[in-house]
């Protein structure tokens, strides 16, 4: 089973990314996507900075993945994806179908990102015979859906790309042509400032009785919890997952991956680091007991 | 172009077309489209009424089929496709992939528009959804600025249709999961957004109330203050030790504005939402904005906006406002 570090979904200062990948490339991860994929105003590293890690890291032994803008809106996102896709030299994740047009039109594999929304074996299909080679299931989709996923492919003889699981981070669940950060700051999304640059693990949003809810990260929302999927490993063996993805979070990713690989060598179940991801036992993805009663 | 207007019922479907609809959009009685909630939607048997109502009067039904069914589940959506066929719908509106797939083999001469649900905000995103499944329309998400529904309408394959009216979702649609953590029931999956039976009302004793989606608390008003239906996308949560509404004020879409714009960038329809609400929503709606139209159509250099289709569509807004959203730039 490999471990991922899925694309880093917050803003942080250029010197403090390069410093992650360059730690990253020591870590026993054996894929590392990189690329922005919530909001292309973020420019502490342009499409060639990319590029140029991706070499490093694929230099330093790591496959590297390049992801693409979950949300394309403007011609100038539409370069950037012709871009990676022409001279990124690796494959792609797709994130929306813009990206899959561009790697099917040119022949480059990709992954099909969590945003794809892919829910069933048939689309898995079409979507593998246009070049999709490992496929991340949105957030929603859990272990019953999975598996009868499988069975469903098996039945009908369709093969199944590999399979990557959101193993460990916080869950993306929204995105928005709205900036939330630059609206908590009352400032237009034109001259936001870039202040989610200050805030390296989104920005904290509660309910009115304090209890911790949602991460504001620009664009996108994302569930406060961390969710953690360590403990169902012995599950996601029997599904044959092939790769488990965390998400990278500002602090002690090093001890998070240490953690993986060590269970990943392990016959059993590791103990939980996160919460439990509702979602993954099909149902509301937040803790359970997550709010008063 | 094209008057495009939500049906729940076929007294809405009805009221619709006699109000002017070019076309009305309309969902089974199943989880099978966006809005799947108690009381709504079509029978068979009704349906078939609604269509014949409709052709009778030389308007269009389209049925949405825009929900992403699992592998369990696939079956009963192409089902749905069958019946749509069989009932002699003009179009369906269609957002997953092996549901277009399905249907553009079994039922090549029935088109099929694409959700907005599909998330398809590119031309490239289009022409691989044209390409493949021979998309003969699509529904662009509300994230798009006005310049950008412009410059799409120039490179698209296919005609576009824009939402002209209604609910605001603020997130992009097909994209949101906002719904599904706090309740496990999603639009993607369930066809519903925070549905009715997780919303719990508290009294207080000050006259003051709150609101709950599952447990999470949602919302707080004042005695005197108007409360609207509890998404978590316009609840009031706190930031920074602020309480604001964080993601979105209750407030609905209204581009009457922009309508000789999107005329000229060559819009093929206008989408009203609101297949949730009554038909006497409908037939208010659905007649201001045939007014408009139709002025618009006959005399496009002196068209403006005028005061009472403002104050009609106000009417029927969420918290009485109205917004431009994402059309115009400010709003991001």
């Amino acid at each position: 089973m490999k471990l991922s570090l899925g694309p880093l979904q917050y803003f942080w200062p250029r010197e403090r990314t390069l410093a992650f990948y360059r730690a990253a490339a020591t870590w026993p991860v054996d894929i590392v996507h990189l690329g922005e994929t919530v909001c292309s105003k973020r420019r502490e590293l342009r499409t060639r900075d990319w590029i140029a890690l991706a070499g490093e890291l694929a230099a330093a032994g790591k496959e590297v993945v390049l992801s693409s803008l979950a949300l394309v809106e403007a011609e100038s996102d539409l370069a950037v994806l012709e871009r990676l896709v022409a001279e990124g030299g690796t494959m792609i994740e797709a994130n929306d179908f813009s990206a899959v047009q561009a790697c099917a039109e040119r022949n480059v594999p990709f992954v099909g990102g969590p945003t794809l929304n892919v829910y069933n074996h048939r689309a898995l299909a079409l979507l593998a015979l246009d070049g999709m080679c490992r496929w991340v299931p949105g957030v929603e989709q859990g272990h019953a859906l999975l598996r009868e996923l499988r069975e469903a492919a098996s039945a009908d003889g369709l093969a199944m790309p590999q399979l990557e699981v959101i193993a460990w981070g916080r869950l993306p669940l929204a995105y928005s042509a709205r900036c939330f950060t630059a609206r908590a700051f009352d400032l237009p999304k034109d001259r936001c400032g870039f202040r989610c640059i200050d805030h390296p693990d989104g920005l904290p949003l509660a309910t009115r009785e304090g209890t911790p809810f949602l991460r504001i990260n620009g664009i996108q929302v994302q569930g406060e919890e961390i969710t953690d999927l360590g403990p169902e490993l012995p599950r996601l063996r029997e599904l044959d997952v092939g790769v488990l993805r965390l998400y990278p979070q500002a602090d002690g990713m090093a001890e998070v991956v240490a953690h993986f690989d060590a269970a990943r060598r392990s016959p059993g179940a590791p103990p939980p680091i996160g919460a439990r991801n509702g979602y993954w036992h099909g149902e509301a993805g937040m803790r359970r007991e997550h709010a008063p009663a | 172009m094209q008057l495009v207007c939500p049906a729940g019922n076929l007294p809405a479907l009805e009221a619709a077309v006699d109000a002017g609809a070019d076309a009305v959009y309309a969902g089974l009685r199943d989880q099978t489209n966006a809005r799947a909630f108690p009381g709504l939607n079509f029978g068979d048997d009704e349906l078939r009424a609604g269509i014949s109502y409709a052709h009778a009067h030389g308007r269009k039904v389209y049925l949405a089929l825009n929900t992403y069914p699992d592998s369990a589940r696939l079956a009963h959506w192409c089902g749905a496709v069958d019946r749509a066929a069989a009932l002699g719908c003009d179009a369906i509106i269609v957002a997953e992939l092996a549901v277009l797939d399905y249907a553009a083999r079994t039922h090549p001469a029935l088109p099929r528009h694409l959700s907005v649900q599909a998330s398809a905000t590119s031309a490239p995103a289009l022409r691989y959804l044209h390409e493949r499944f021979g998309i003969a329309r699509a529904v662009l998400p509300r994230v798009l600025s006005i310049q950008q529904v412009e410059r799409l309408c120039e490179r698209s394959p296919v005609p576009l249709e824009t939402f002209a009216f209604g609910s605001l979702c603020i997130m992009v649609e097909g994209r949101c999961q906002l719904s599904s953590y706090v309740t496990g029931a999603s639009p993607n999956r369930h066809g519903v957004c925070s549905p009715a039976n997780f919303v719990r009302w508290e009294e207080h004793a000050d006259g003051s109330r709150s609101v709950r989606l599952a447990r999470v608390l949602i919302d707080r008003f004042a005695a005197d203050e108007a409360a609207g239906y509890p998404t978590v996308c316009k609840g009031r949560f706190d930031v920074r030790g602020e309480v604001f509404h964080a993601l979105e004020e209750p407030t609905s879409l209204n581009t009457l504005e922009l309508l000789p714009r999107l005329a000229q960038a060559g819009v093929a329809a206008l989408k009203i939402e609101g297949r949730q609400r009554g038909a006497a929503y409908v037939a208010s709606v659905t007649r201001t904005w045939r007014d408009a139209l139709d002025r618009y159509a006959a005399a496009p250099h002196d068209w403006q906006v005028r005061a009472t289709w403002q104050a009609q569509l106000a009417r029927h807004a969420e918290g009485h406002q109205t917004t431009l959203g994402p059309y115009h730039r400010p709003w991001h």
